[in-house]
Formats: C-alpha cells, sequence, structure tokens
C-alpha cells in the first residue's frame, strides 16, 4: 500500500484545528505555547464556542495570540489582563472568557490583578504559561525562576539572598475561596498534551457554569531563554522544573457547587 | 490480523526545525533533513521510514506548530 493511497482512503487522524489560522507563529522553534495555543483552539471548537469566545492577550510573547486563534480578543496592559477580563465577562455573561498569560505577566507585573480576580470568583479562566523567565525580553530573572537557575540578570544563578524565592501563584490561588479549578500541568510529551487539554475543558465549563474563578497553570520551556534546544529544554524542564512546580489537580470544586 | 497503516504530511513551510516530532515519534519514521532548507531556511522534518508509520499520531500532537496532518488506514 502506497503513501497516497493511505492519505486518499484513510481516515485523518490528526491535523491543525480549523480555529488555528494559517499565519505562521512568531514563536522560537519548539516553545510551548504553539502547543497550547493548538489546546485552546480545539477545546474551544469542541465546545460550540467558537462565537461566543472572548479571549484577553497579555504582554509578553504571548501577546500576537490574537493573530492566530480565530476568535475575539482583546489586548490588555501589562498584568491586567484578570481586570479586563473581569469587565467583559460581567457585562457579557454568555461569553467564554479567558486570559492568556506569561508567568512575567500574571507573577509579576500582574499579581494583585489575577489573586483579585481569583479571590472574586469571577467566571473567567486564567492559562497561565510558566517557563521561570521572561522569554520575549531577552531572558531576564522572572518571579518564579528557580534557585540556582542561571538567567541574563542573574548569571551566576537565583540566590535567596539577592532574589528571594521563586513564587508560586497556582499555590496560592489554591487557598483562595473564589477559585473552583486549580490545576497544574506540562505539554512536554503526548500524555501530558492529553491531561493538559482535559484540564483546559473543565475549567473553561466550570466559567461557563459559573462556578467560579479558574486557574490552569502549564510549566512551559522557553529553550531560547534556557539557551538549549528543544528537546534539552523538556528534559531540563522534567527534571528541575517538576521538582519545585509539582504537576496535578490542586483544587477542584466544581463538583461541590 | 487487521493492521494500521499511517501517513504523515508535513506543511515544510511552517515547520521550523525543532526535532520534537522525531524526538516523539515511537517508530523513528520522522527525521529532519540535513541538507535541504525551506524558505525560513529550517531544516524540515519528513517522513525517512513511511512504511513503518502506524499513524499514532504522536508527531502531530506534540508539533507546536501544527505542521502536521495524520492519516491512518486499516488494513488486512
Amino acid at each position: 500500500m502506497t503513501r497516497e493511497e493511505i492519505i486518499e482512503k484513510g481516515q485523518v487522524v490528526y491535523k491543525k484545528p480549523t480555529l488555528l489560522n494559517d499565519t505562521p507563529m512568531h514563536y522560537c522553534p519548539g516553545c510551548s505555547h504553539g502547543v497550547v495555543h493548538k489546546l485552546v483552539s480545539e477545546v474551544i471548537e469542541e465546545m460550540g464556542m467558537t462565537d461566543k469566545t472572548i479571549a484577553i492577550s497579555p504582554v509578553g510573547c504571548a501577546v500576537f495570540a490574537y493573530k492566530y486563534i480565530d476568535v475575539d480578543w482583546q489586548e490588555a496592559a501589562h498584568g491586567r489582563a484578570p481586570a479586563l477580563a473581569s469587565a467583559t465577562k460581567r457585562l457579557w455573561p454568555d461569553r467564554l472568557v479567558f486570559t492568556y498569560q506569561g508567568d512575567g505577566d500574571l507573577a509579576c507585573i500582574g499579581t494583585a490583578e489575577t489573586i483579585h480576580a481569583l479571590n472574586r470568583a469571577e467566571n473567567i479562566t486564567i492559562i497561565f504559561i510558566n517557563n521561570a523567565i521572561y522569554g520575549m525580553t531577552g531572558g531576564q530573572m522572572a518571579p518564579t525562576t528557580l534557585l540556582g537557575m542561571k538567567t541574563a540578570t542573574c548569571p551566576y544563578g537565583r540566590e535567596v539572598s539577592l532574589h528571594g524565592y521563586p513564587l508560586k501563584v497556582t499555590e496560592i490561588a489554591a487557598t483562595l475561596d473564589g477559585t473552583c479549578y486549580v490545576t497544574r500541568q506540562a505539554v512536554h510529551t503526548v500524555a501530558a498534551i492529553n491531561r493538559a487539554k482535559k484540564a483546559i475543558r473543565k475549567a473553561f465549563e466550570y466559567s461557563m457554569q459559573g462556578k467560579g474563578s479558574n486557574l490552569v497553570e502549564i510549566v512551559s520551556t522557553c529553550n531560547s531563554g534556557w539557551k538549549m534546544s528543544p528537546e534539552k529544554a523538556n528534559k531540563w524542564m522534567e527534571e528541575n522544573m517538576f521538582a519545585f512546580y509539582h504537576l496535578g489537580d490542586l483544587k477542584d470544586t466544581g463538583a461541590d457547587k | 490480523m487487521a493492521k494500521m497503516k499511517g501517513a504523515t504530511v508535513v506543511d515544510t513551510e511552517r515547520c521550523k526545525g525543532c526535532n520534537l516530532c522525531v524526538v516523539a515519534c515511537p517508530l523513528d519514521v520522522l527525521a529532519l533533513t540535513t541538507k535541504e532548507v525551506n524558505r525560513k531556511g529550517y531544516n524540515f522534518a519528513h517522513e525517512v521510514l513511511a512504511d513503518t508509520c502506524t499513524g499514532c499520531a504522536s508527531c502531530a500532537t506534540v508539533c507546536p506548530d501544527g505542521c502536521i496532518t495524520v492519516y491512518r488506514l486499516k488494513t488486512e
């Protein structure tokens, strides 16, 4: 059987989600953002919310997300995506509203907005891409940078005495009464990608059912910022990031509400 | 016994040569080109052991740019 025959007669097992358009993505080769974009597109399509989704894009690498996923987007000021999402959801409760933010945006400049929006139980979902570094601006230290990790602004590694401890935003979110579903996922293997997709779907569903705010953290790689190949970056993430940022659901009260 | 035969189609112009699909493939079907490059200058992924492919779609699932389409056909 030739390859052409399989393509002609066979069924399509996987193709790029139609919601993800053909614009070439500006992300570096092997960046986790692309995978998360695909997952978000797939989930929105499967939920049939294509025309009823309003997404908020952040400042950071993912700022151009509005160019790639064909839903309505708003661009927030740096770190202010949860505030904009709160307003959008309150004005338009039947819309699926989510923000897509990196760690520099969410865990640093936008800490206050994030925590208060989550605690107000706004029916939104926050997708938090944590790669422990400021990717877009050239690999500076972020609040989530691991101890001992070298970046452009801590070339000898992050030290407690000088820089303090890494911030676990997701753990903080899990302690807030306003949150419904708080989880930490990764997208480095097929199994992890499938789990992350389920988590995103659950979060979107809870936010549409009005069960409170949801946070999905995706522990990601930044191979350019970490100065590694994409493959090595995935390994480094498994060995170092997962030891500090444990994967799994931290809170799920959706079934009780 | 029924056997699954698969085929992958890589959008070579969209591919950035990150090598993640090559690593994810359990049967070593894909590899990056060594000499050929696309318009952006990247070595792109292509099938080297096309007959072995079962259409499991691991490569397409991990592809960050959604460059890979996977087809599958059941054969007797």
